[in-house]
């Protein structure tokens, strides 16, 4: 054997809802790297498998119904099982949803994988009262079938034997599909012609799935074959071919996906045994109220509310423990080591601790929304909000899936931006990532509520109620200028399958927040904690050299340091016409870098503590009502972080995250400057 | 137009590219006996159920499937 030999590499695929992440991280043991296929937008997870001694390489496809190509993800799907020839692809089929899933198994059969088929969630069949004599569909489809629970693990073991057994007998099942005899003579006779005319086409792809795609017209295919020098005549062939079919059964690609179903209905007949009766469909019932014509929107609207409450009740002590530990105790700590020079001391205690605190103080709050979400996820009650809300986004043509990234970004705005790749079509997920910074995320509140609390009294709820609906407005708005100019094309529609309603299985809910915590507290985190370093840096030099730790308590000595004098700039200048206070310019500009440090900056700006800094603002008049106002609404829309800048650029290029950076500044500035001019000609102040 | 509560059958699926495809991929197929269950509170998209299995659909998505009514 040669030493280098090629890495044993195997796929997973299925169709949406049939627990293939969990099944992902049963096989990986959970550690995955995580990436782009090439040229798109869709995530690529891969990770290890590890079994009696051997490393196998998984790679998780998304999730499919068909190998067609007119969507992204399924040209993903094939591309990568006959360009990387995956030793194995392990389908997942749902019990529960047998007959789509099987309908995939074919498909992937067709296509020459060699597969292995795991028959998951056989205990909720089971409670539906029915089973499924896995050795039937063995036998019938003829690779081989394991039965699994992945919530529990049960059949894990038996899986990962079964995938290492058929990495070294390869079974093809390219004919699993007989089309009848019109559609088998038109199949022969295209397969003959590929194999005369173009070997090298019949060595990548079994010939016979090439004639079918000719078939039913797949534009891919076509275009492939055109390409090659004996092309038009293959062309030329099937087209004929299916002129003469389309007469004698109608339209060729129905009647195709319509045998292949009938194949599937055969086999499900032969395996699936009725044992009890059906109960009474839980999810009918539940539906009948969560998506209920009345009460359906504003349910929704309580468990988001419900959410936001749960999050930050349940996350206030231990964010008050960390502030603890970490702006006295720590903070303390370092004031108390004698010996090190002044300015060190500053940077530890000022810059350093303060800015892991930014970051950390979050982390629960974070953390915890994300973990009422997965569940209300898990349950399966997202896709209802995205049933109930798609008319609404349909008007802006954005598909209602797009309300997800939206509400994630209401914890964090980079998970949300990543979350647009749940979004089949490719115009309508670049549109959705552009518009999910618009979403208010929990490191703006802490400057409404100190800024409303200081300013608006009483009516400082509704106020900030009013800046995340205003954030959902203009991200609708954005989104439809964006589809009608840089992304347009027609909407993909919104036929989704409704996932049936489940208990939310823990091991899926931890990995989902986990997965989106992490995000804030890596890739946000790591910008937040330098941003607030270079605040420090800014604030205790100057044109005069450092000034010493002191410019941050006394005021005028920061009038003095780079920070003082941008300020004085920012606040002379582009917003002379809205009456903010330099202060309040300059935590606007460390702003940038992360919202998480207007509030702190605002303090060392003030010179108080950022306990005292309410009552600071509401003595000194630093705002009127309505200046607090459109200084809101300018920290709602303005670039939420450069960590998100960085998402974007991440998800869609440099080009977009420019893009999104002016648009997010222009916007801010439009919408502060009119709520100025309009709330004063209305006769606010 | 289809009607909540009734029962219909497949006839044909018109239409082209992924919205017809996807339409056949769920396996809603002529001869297919589908419910409409219901709408969303706002009209729009509706929800249909073919064996047991409830799938979202737009209106006009779902105009591109071709139906009959069944008597009960």
């Amino acid at each position: 054997m040669a030493r280098e030999s090629r890495r044993v590499k195997i796929a997973l695929a299925g169709i949406p809802n049939v627990g293939k992440s969990l099944i992902f991280n049963r096989l990986t043991g959970g550690r995955a790297w995580v990436g782009n296929w090439p040229g798109v937008t869709v995530e690529k997870k891969v990770g290890t498998l590890r079994v009696n001694g051997a490393e196998i390489e998984v790679v998780d496809l998304p999730g499919i119904y068909s190998l067609t190509a007119y969507s992204v993800d399924e040209l993903i799907a094939r591309n990568f099982i006959v360009e990387e020839k995956p030793d194995v692809v392990v389908c997942i089929v749902s019990a529960i949803n047998l007959e789509r899933s099987l309908y995939l198994a074919l498909s992937l059969l067709e296509l020459g994988a060699n597969v292995v088929i795991d028959l998951n969630m056989v205990d909720l069949a089971e409670k539906e009262g029915y089973k499924i004599d896995y050795k039937k569909l063995e036998f019938l489809i003829g690779v081989p079938v394991v039965p699994t629970v992945a919530t529990t693990g049960r059949g894990i073991g038996k899986l990962k034997e079964t995938i290492v057994k058929a990495i070294h007998e390869k079974k093809v099942q390219a004919r699993i599909v007989d089309y009848g005899r019109i559609v088998e003579e038109a199949i022969s006779k295209i397969e003959e012609v590929i194999k005369d005319l173009a070997p090298e086409l019949a060595e990548k792809y079994p010939a016979r799935w090439i004639a079918l795609k000719l078939l039913e017209g797949d534009s891919d295919i076509v275009g492939k074959v055109s390409k090659l020098p004996a092309g038009k005549e293959i062309i030329d062939k099937a087209n004929q071919l299916r002129e003469i079919l389309g007469k004698k059964i109608g339209d060729p690609e129905s009647y195709i996906v319509k045998q292949k179903y009938e194949r599937v209905l055969e086999i499900v007949k032969a395996v699936v045994e009725r044992v009890a009766v059906p109960r009474v469909s839980m999810t009918d019932l539940l539906d009948s109220v969560l998506t209920h014509k009345i009460v359906g929107i504003p349910l929704a609207l309580s468990a988001i509310y419900l959410l936001f409450r749960f999050a930050f009740e349940v996350s206030v002590p231990l964010a008050d423990l960390v502030d603890v530990a970490i702006n006295s105790y720590l903070h303390d700590i370092v004031l108390g080591i004698h010996g090190l020079p002044d300015w060190l001391t500053s940077f530890l205690a000022d810059g350093v601790i303060a800015g892991v605190g930014a970051v950390l103080i979050f982390l629960p709050i974070i953390a915890f929304f994300f973990l009422g979400f997965a569940i209300l996820e898990d349950v399966g009650y997202m896709a209802r909000v995205a049933f109930l809300v798609d008319k609404v986004f349909h008007k802006f043509n954005l598909p209602g899936k797009a309300v997800i990234p939206l509400i994630i970004g209401f914890g964090c705005n980079v998970p949300g931006v990543m979350a647009a790749r749940a979004i089949e079509d490719e115009n309508e997920r670049k549109t959705t990532a552009l518009i999910a910074p618009l979403a208010s995320c929990n490191a703006r509140l802490p400057v409404y509520l100190v800024i409303g609390g200081a300013v608006l009294g009483a009516s400082a709820g509704f106020a900030v109620l009013s800046l995340y609906v205003l954030g959902i407005i203009l991200a609708l708005i954005v989104g439809l200028l964006l589809r009608k100019t840089l992304f347009k094309g027609a909407s993909s529609g919104f036929i989704m399958e409704l996932p049936p309603y489940m208990m939310p299985r823990f091991d899926n809910v931890a990995i989902k927040t986990w997965e989106r915590t992490k995000r804030f507290l890596f890739k946000a985190g790591t910008v937040i904690f330098l941003g607030t370093v270079i605040v420090w840096l800014l604030s205790v030099t100057g044109p005069e050299g450092y000034l010493g730790p002191e410019a941050l308590e006394d005021p005028q000595l920061l009038r003095e340091s780079w920070a003082g004098i941008l300020g004085q700039l920012l606040a002379s200048t582009v917003f002379s016409l809205m009456g903010w206070d330099w202060r309040a310019a300059v935590a606007l500009f460390f702003g940038f870098v992360a919202k998480e440090i207007v509030v702190s900056s605002m303090a060392i700006l003030y010179g108080v503590g950022e306990e005292k800094i309410v009552d600071v603002i509401a003595e000194r008049h630093v705002f009127t009502p309505l200046t607090a106002y459109a200084y809101m609404a300018f920290v709602l829309i303005y670039v939420p972080c450069i960590a998100t800048l960085a998402m974007v650029r991440n998800e869609l290029g440099l080009k977009y995250a420019i893009l999104a950076l002016i648009y997010e500044v222009l916007l801010a500035y439009i919408v502060s400057l009119s709520i100025i001019s309009i709330g004063s000609v209305l006769g606010f102040r | 137009m289809a009607k909540v509560g009734r029962i219909y059958r497949v006839v044909r699926v018109e239409g082209a590219g992924l919205v017809k495809r996807r339409i056949l991929d769920l396996g809603l197929l002529p001869g297919l006996e589908i419910k409409v269950v219901r709408k969303a509170p706002l009209g729009d998209p509706i929800e249909i159920v073919a064996k047991g299995n409830p799938i979202s659909i737009r209106k006009a998505e779902a105009e591109k499937i071709i139906l009959e009514e069944v008597k009960g």
